[in-house]
């Protein structure tokens, strides 16, 4: 309890109630929409709402009302920013917020101004009609942070994928020796404060000649994605009936068709979202980037990191709003990769 | 029956086919099997231990060892461990002193320099920087002894034992001095710890800072987290895996977009603010300073975490049975002590697993505090990247990240003690 009164006596109480007011009155504005869209889509404004038993009484209901509309401040909560940034990267103006045009849907306070400005910031003649593309692909900033993210993101997904997938087979093996220890060797780079991996990447990776180059940020991104490979598919392999291996030694398949036959096909869905998870993590990654990147290498996170500290502009939400369709895509894939192992399993009903 | 007796009997009791004892066989079958499980993890592991360990291993090497003066100074640095610390030095010091300077001078090699020795003598004895300067670009002058005269003349303030107690220090190549710094002390002019000035006392409260904010935020996380993993995990299938698409969206999408709309949201001429304004509840010319606080850095990062929290807090309460509600319903609990009783015990290996992470994770954040935190809203982590990147006092910077790492990984060993590594899961 003191500590919570430290905490508020701490912070500056007149910033305290402003941003208590100005939370709920977005949280209000904000449910009103969703609720609008839930009537909408599911013809109920809490379409989670539980069926209350009959015997239920008023304080039970009233509790559950409750319940249910603090919920959905949370979700308001969650999703809000990523929803909010969207309709903003469309602003005919160069500001951060919806202007009075935006809020009575004039269509000519809207544009795609800041989509353009991705592709042409940074090219030397945006007007040109010929060498347009070579143009583009080679000086247009954002296209070339774009392909930096992407090949060291293929490159460092390869790789962990591949060193992870290994180590998670091992480490699910029954006779794996030190079996904890491995392990939580193995998943540190997760729980390593980034900015110490940076500094101490920082310093060696100078001493190696490998900062500055594109293989110093592949080897760092890798070191970061190896965890969620390694959590993914050990988890598609907890439950993993060994017997099916003897099985398939017994009718006479050596090591590598049993791997490729029974072991792969179990693993294929965590392995997939492993490198998924990889892929997205070096994607999102931006402090080594910042360490050890020089401007050859800068990435789109890196991009925008600089972007929001120096000049800032409605180019960033652009991105933002690039970046968040893309996620949305990868968030599918995973999602029906995760249900179809279940279902091969056997742990969830189809 | 005697025991030897007894291991006779093992011991020739069953062979393999081929001759030799079942149980040596199944020793060395099972080596085998451990040896084939070790190999499959070895290439990650040497991976790691090259591009990770070995890393961080030379950063808290560096963070101890600091040869700037024994690079700068080699001859005096090995004379004047001799010296007593009374009066000044002999006059053989000084002119290895001397000779030293001006061989740094002419050899101008990097990192080799008078200003190396300059910057590094300066962290521990602040504004002596341009006395080492300023000797430096006059000590050619001094061509013949005695040394201790010319070293006089040049600038008076080399009659200070104090410099001499310094150099003594900075002399030796491994150093306490910048952990001392890092837990704000500092040596006094004898040489001893003391703290350092009030003024300079930064490090040890922002490493307070920074674990009350985490705790802070790990708080706010499990208050937003709780009621919706509970609802995630009471719902039918179908509902709870769409509700799921708002939790796992947030997770997927990039941490500087997340930021990004955060800024968008909060800043002076933000959403909030505009709405405010709009529906006349701020005065236009008042608006609120919510982000580049703080406040900025604790919603953010809350917004940030928050998934991390509901997921393992979402599979830990899947598995509770909601017949044990109802049981503890028909005996007689009102709803109150059926959920503190009964239901909320059965959570707390997933409100271990959720705090313990999200307070890992926000203990060591960077980009945002460095991007809504402004002044005050920084944590421990900006402080070491501001020191290797901008500061450039990189075995400070090293220090503080040394310390920084002790935390975490006594958290990362409680979190393995209470919670199991292998539990963690995503989605």
């Amino acid at each position: 309890m003191n500590a919570i009164k430290a905490f508020f006596s701490n912070m500056k109480r007149r910033n305290l109630y402003f941003l208590i007011a100005c939370v709920v009155v977005l949280l209000i504005t904000q449910s009103i929409a969703v609720t609008l869209g839930f009537i909408f889509l599911f013809g109920t404004p809490l379409f989670f709402m539980k069926e209350l038993p009959l015997y239920a009484s008023t304080g039970e209901r009233i509790w559950q009302y409750t319940y249910l509309t603090i919920c959905t401040f949370i979700f308001v909560f969650l999703i809000t920013p990523i929803l909010v940034i969207v309709p903003l990267s469309f602003n005919v103006e160069p500001y951060f917020t919806f202007t009075e045009g935006m809020m009575s849907f004039d269509p000519s306070a809207y544009s795609l101004r800041w989509y353009k400005d991705i592709v042409y910031n940074g090219m030397t003649n945006p007007e040109a009609t010929e060498g347009w593309w070579a143009d583009m692909w080679n000086n247009a900033q954002w296209i070339r942070a774009a392909r930096n993210s992407f090949f060291i993101a293929i490159c460092s997904t390869i790789l962990a994928t591949t060193l992870g997938t290994l180590a998670a087979l091992g480490l699910s093996q029954p006779n794996m020796p030190y079996r904890s220890l491995i392990t939580s060797l193995l998943i540190s780079p997760m729980i390593v404060p980034l900015v110490i991996m940076a500094t101490g990447m920082f310093f060696f990776y100078s001493d190696v000649g490998l900062s500055g180059t594109y293989l110093g940020i592949i080897l760092a991104h890798t070191t970061l994605g190896v965890p969620f490979v390694i959590i993914t598919v050990t988890a598609t392999l907890t439950g993993f009936d060994r017997s099916l291996i003897r099985a398939s030694q017994n009718m006479g398949a050596n090591g590598l068709t049993t791997f490729r036959k029974v072991i792969m096909p179990l693993i294929l869905p965590g392995m997939i979202s492993g490198a998924l998870f990889a892929f997205i993590t070096s994607l999102d990654e931006v402090v080594a980037v910042i360490f050890l990147a020089d401007v050859e290498q800068r990435t789109i996170p890196r991009q925008m990191f600089s972007g929001i500290k120096e000049q800032i502009s409605p180019t960033i939400l652009a991105v933002a709003t690039l970046l968040v369709i893309m996620s949305i895509g990868l968030l599918t894939i995973v999602e029906m990769l995760r249900r179809r192992s279940e279902r091969m399993r056997g742990l969830a009903p189809a | 029956m005697s025991e030897t007796v007894l291991a006779q009997q093992n011991s020739d009791a069953i062979l393999s086919t081929d001759g030799i004892p079942l149980k040596q066989k199944l020793a060395r079958t099972t080596r085998k099997l451990r040896m084939r499980a070790f190999l499959l993890t070895l290439p990650l592991v040497l991976f790691l231990v090259v591009s990770f360990v070995l890393p961080i291993g030379q950063m808290l090497w560096r963070s101890v060892n600091n040869p700037a003066g024994s690079n700068v100074l080699p001859v005096f640095a090995e004379l004047i461990q001799d010296w007593d610390e009374q009066g000044l030095p002999d006059e053989p010091v000084f002119e290895a002193f001397v000779k030293d300077l001006q061989n740094a001078r002419e050899k101008r090699e990097i990192g080799k320099t008078v200003g190396n020795l300059a910057t590094r003598v300066n962290y521990e004895m602040p504004g002596t920087r341009s006395l080492f300067t300023g000797t430096g670009r006059k000590i050619n002058k001094v061509t013949e002894g005695p040394y201790k005269e010319a070293l006089l003349k040049i600038n008076k303030k080399w009659d200070d034992p104090v410099i001499w107690r310094t150099l003594k220090r900075v002399s030796r190549d491994y150093t306490p001095a910048f952990y001392m710094a890092a837990l704000d002390h500092k040596y006094d002019d004898q040489g001893k710890m003391v703290p350092a000035d009030d003024l300079y006392q930064i490090y040890v409260s922002n490493f307070g800072k920074t674990l009350w904010m985490s705790a802070i935020i790990t708080f706010f996380c499990f208050i937003l987290a709780f009621p919706v993993s509970y609802l995630l995990s009471t719902l039918p299938m179908k509902a709870s895996n769409l509700l799921m698409i708002l939790v796992l969206l947030p997770f997927w999408t990039s941490l500087l977009v997340r930021t990004t709309a955060w800024i968008a949201i909060l800043q002076t001429e933000g959403v909030i603010n505009d709405i405010l304004v709009f529906i006349g509840l701020v005065a236009n010319d008042s608006r609120i300073q919510m982000i580049y606080n703080q406040t900025g850095t604790i919603i953010s990062m809350v917004h940030i975490l928050l998934p991390f929290m509901i997921l393992p807090l979402y599979s830990v309460m899947k598995t509770i049975p909601p017949s044990y509600m109802r049981a503890a319903r028909s005996m007689g609990g009102t709803p109150i002590n059926a959920f503190r009783r009964v239901y909320f015990p059965q959570t707390i290996p997933g409100i271990a697993a959720g705090t313990l992470l999200v307070f890992i994770l926000s203990i060591g954040f960077y980009i945002t505090p460095a991007l809504v935190g402004g002044e005050d809203g920084i944590l421990i982590s900006n402080l070491i990247a501001y020191h290797i990147q901008k500061s450039l006092n990189w075995s400070l910077g090293a220090a503080l990240g040394a310390i920084l790492l002790v935390i975490v990984l006594v958290f990362y060993w409680i979190y393995n003690k209470l919670v199991g590594i292998d539990k963690l899961s995503f989605g």
